[in-house]
């Protein structure tokens, strides 16, 4: 086998950067809000209503921001069920972007929850209400987060030397990667299927009983994605060497599964009869076209075998794909949905300004971690000296 | 490395039980109204637009009074909202000059809680902080369980459950037909101030009986009118001309039926009731939801084989390290 791994090892240097100070100082701002709202309510930062009641904090730090955080899910899905043991090496830094975005996601709810001291009725018989959709999503969101602190515990386990307690949970690992599989599958797709109650209040563009397959395929598609874009920003800011021959595999893989997201979405439209809308002079109708445009673009420009070895085409192809996934999420939320009566909605600067926090603190808990850790393939030690000095 | 044929046809498979456990789950109908179900009919047409039972429902409800106008003197609600559980609305077009006439005229609406026969903020609350009364069909609200996910606001087709913005303790404000007075012996505030009967409380059933007789009037007809309780004549009925009602009772399918009932002379989207289909969409959502999850029978055969698939790649990946 071609795939020699090498262990994981952490990355040192210096935690004190402009970045990372630029990153806490975000952090720090939407912290801010957040004590306003918290005394003063949701409509003190907010611009939601009763006619848009679910803003970014909702369709952003939630439903996108769960969905941008699939790498871990894609990754595995690729090395343990499908036996692709070649990219075992993007598993952990994967994994542990993914345990970011969904532990972020889950506290991120709390911000938005307007009787949050309240929440742990979810999973409480006799409030749990199961023919809620929302109530399976909350479920499997937070048992998923939990599944992947277990599934990414033999990092923190090498790092304080308990070898025989790693060895231990590396016999159950495969349940915990299972069940890592199972929950995002089951919650990415129901994030679709929250929609589909609303009826016609969602635009015929989106509103099909196909939503849940519809997220699905997206969230594997993002997890593809994410894992390129991460890897060609973390070799830039780390200044480490691009895994090219994996990355450019991952990529094969990936435009195979957006061709079936592509099939399974236009032959749905047509099914319905709802594609004629497209060429409707409406705003609706104008972010489709976008949306659609940016699924189909990575499939052009990763078309040939060369253009999949070449870095910045796999960026470029890699974030067209995350602002596809992005945008078919806010179209089905927030600009497909009409309200029964006439409201509009745009965050507000504060609004938005948490949800830049929420990102600025991943990111940076992400440097964290893996300069303190062991996540990125240790094959790279002379360079990393070079910057440590 | 590419996926051997085994594993491609072992994970076929799977997909297949899948597909077959998953199948027998029974498409779920609309539900149906509880044999003793109360409501309201609102026949627009008797309706003047007093708006005794905007006040006398904030009375029956404590809630605060509302300003749409600079001076600060007396409730003005433009909108059901956290603060309001029910108004009057105005249509006018034209001149405005004739009640009831689509053209030049103008006619009101009744805006507050439907009680839907199968309601979607029901079926979408995660914590049953909302419910449909199994006996009277009243859907009501607790915040002491409400967890302020606001998925109710999102998905009742009629946009009546609101949400409190300007508080750090917000709860969702929606009509619940004056449960609280049903138990005094009472009833809903709204019905029992209607001076003309537009708002008629009393058990479906018969609001149902009452509103066919109404649209089966000709135009001009003078005909008798109860008010307040259908059921009890607490209130003498009066006599009025006939409307030249639409041929319609608002509330008898939509989205599987409500328990309020709409009487009206101009059509009810210009009064501004949504149209909507007579499959209920908490029905659509919750089949959905039977047919993935139903039993759990599919995603434990899912875990099943997804287990099976890890144990073997995983042991293989520990050898490669
Ligand atoms: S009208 Fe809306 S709030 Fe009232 S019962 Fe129906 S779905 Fe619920
Ligand atoms: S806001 Fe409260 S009542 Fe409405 S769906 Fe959420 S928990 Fe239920
Ligand atoms: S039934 Fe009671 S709460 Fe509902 S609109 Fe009438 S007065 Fe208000």
């Amino acid at each position: 086998m071609a795939n020699a791994h090498h262990p994981a090892a952490p990355l040192g240097g210096s935690l004190v950067t402009p970045t990372t100070l630029l990153l806490a100082a975000l952090v720090l701002v939407a912290a801010g809000i957040l004590a306003v709202r918290f005394l003063f309510g949701l409509g003190a930062v907010t611009n939601i209503s009763d006619g848009y009641t679910w803003g970014i904090w909702v369709v952003y730090d939630v439903v996108i921001g769960s969905a941008f955080a699939c790498g871990g899910y894609t990754i595995a899905l690729l090395v343990y069920i499908l036996n692709k043991g070649e990219y075992h090496p993007m598993v952990r830094p994967a994994l542990l972007a993914s345990l970011f975005g969904y532990t972020l996601a889950g506290i991120g709810v709390i911000f938005d929850l307007g009787r949050y001291w309240n929440a742990w009725h979810i999973f409480w018989p006799g409030y749990a209400q199961i023919n809620s959709v929302m109530f399976e999503v909350a479920v499997c969101i937070s048992a998923y987060i939990i599944v992947m602190w277990i599934e990414f515990s033999p990092a923190f386990l090498e790092k304080f030397g308990k070898k025989e307690l790693k060895k231990k949970l590396s016999k159950l690992l495969f349940v915990f990667i299972a069940l890592g599989i199972l929950l995002p599958s089951m919650h990415q797709s129901s994030l679709g299927s929250m929609l589909v109650v609303f009826g016609n209040q969602i635009h015929p563009l989106w509103q099909t009983i196909l939503l849940p397959l519809l997220y699905l395929m997206t969230a594997v598609l993002i997890g593809f994605a994410i894992v390129i874009f991460e890897a060609c920003l973390s070799s830039a800011g780390f200044k480490r060497p691009l895994e090219m021959h994996l990355l450019s595999k991952l990529s094969k893989l990936m435009i195979w599964v957006l061709a079936a997201y592509l099939a399974v979405r236009i032959g749905d439209l047509l099914v319905r009869g709802a594609l004629v809308r497209m060429f409707e002079g409406s705003i609706e109708a104008l972010m489709f076209w976008i949306e659609m445009g940016l699924f189909i673009a990575p499939l052009v420009i990763l078309a040939s075998s060369s253009a999949r070895l070449n870095p910045s085409k796999l960026f470029i192809a890699a974030s067209s794909l995350m602002l596809a996934g992005f945008l078919l999420r806010i179209n089905s939320y927030l600009v497909g949905y009409e309200p029964p009566i006439g409201w509009h909605y745009f965050p507000s600067v504060p609004e938005i300004l948490v949800s830049v926090g929420m990102i600025a603190f991943e990111v940076l808990g992400y440097i964290v971690l893996v300069r303190y850790l062991p996540i990125l393939p240790g094959n790279v030690e002379t360079t990393v000296a070079q910057i440590r000095k | 490395m590419s996926i051997n044929r085994r594993d491609f046809l072992k994970g076929a498979l799977a997909g297949v039980t899948l597909l077959a456990a998953a199948a027998p789950a029974e498409a779920r109908p609309n539900n149906t109204m509880p044999a003793e179900a109360v409501g309201l009919l609102y026949d627009s047409t008797l309706c003047i637009g007093c708006k005794a039972c905007v006040s006398a429902c904030k009375d029956a409800n404590n809630m605060p009074a509302e300003f749409s106008m600079d001076e600060h003197y007396w409730d003005s609600p433009l909108d059901i909202s956290g603060k309001t559980l029910n108004i009057i609305k105005i249509y006018k077009e034209g001149t405005g000059e004739n009640k009831d006439q689509e053209k030049d005229g103008f006619a009101f609406m009744k805006v507050s809680c439907l009680h839907c026969v199968d309601p979607s903020c029901v079926s979408v609350c995660p914590v049953s902080a909302m419910t449909k009364n199994p006996v009277n069909g009243i859907v009501g609200y607790d915040k002491e369980i409400c967890i302020g996910c606001r998925y109710c606001v999102v998905a009742c087709p009629f946009g009546v459950p609101r949400f409190q913005y300007d508080t750090p303790f917000p709860q969702i404000s929606k009509c619940q037909l004056c449960r609280h007075r049903l138990a005094e012996g009472k009833y809903a505030a709204c019905a029992t101030v209607c001076p003309t009967g537009a708002t008629l409380f009393g058990k479906v059933e018969d609001l149902h009986g009452e509103a066919k007789r109404r649209v089966a009037l000709k135009a001009g007809e003078m005909s008798e009118f109860p008010r307040g309780n259908i059921n009890t004549h607490d209130q003498s009925s009066h006599t009025a001309k006939a409307a030249a009602y639409l041929p319609k009772i608002y509330g008898e399918k939509e989205v599987g039926g409500t328990q309020m009932l709409k009487l009206a002379a101009v059509p009810f989207d210009k009064l501004g009731m949504p149209t909507l289909a007579e499959q209920s969409n908490a029905s659509i959502s919750e089949t959905m939801q039977h047919t993935m999850y139903g039993g759990l029978i599919a995603p434990l055969a899912f875990l099943g084989a997804l287990t099976y698939a890890a144990k073997r790649n995983v042991k293989e990946d520990e050898h490669e390290e």
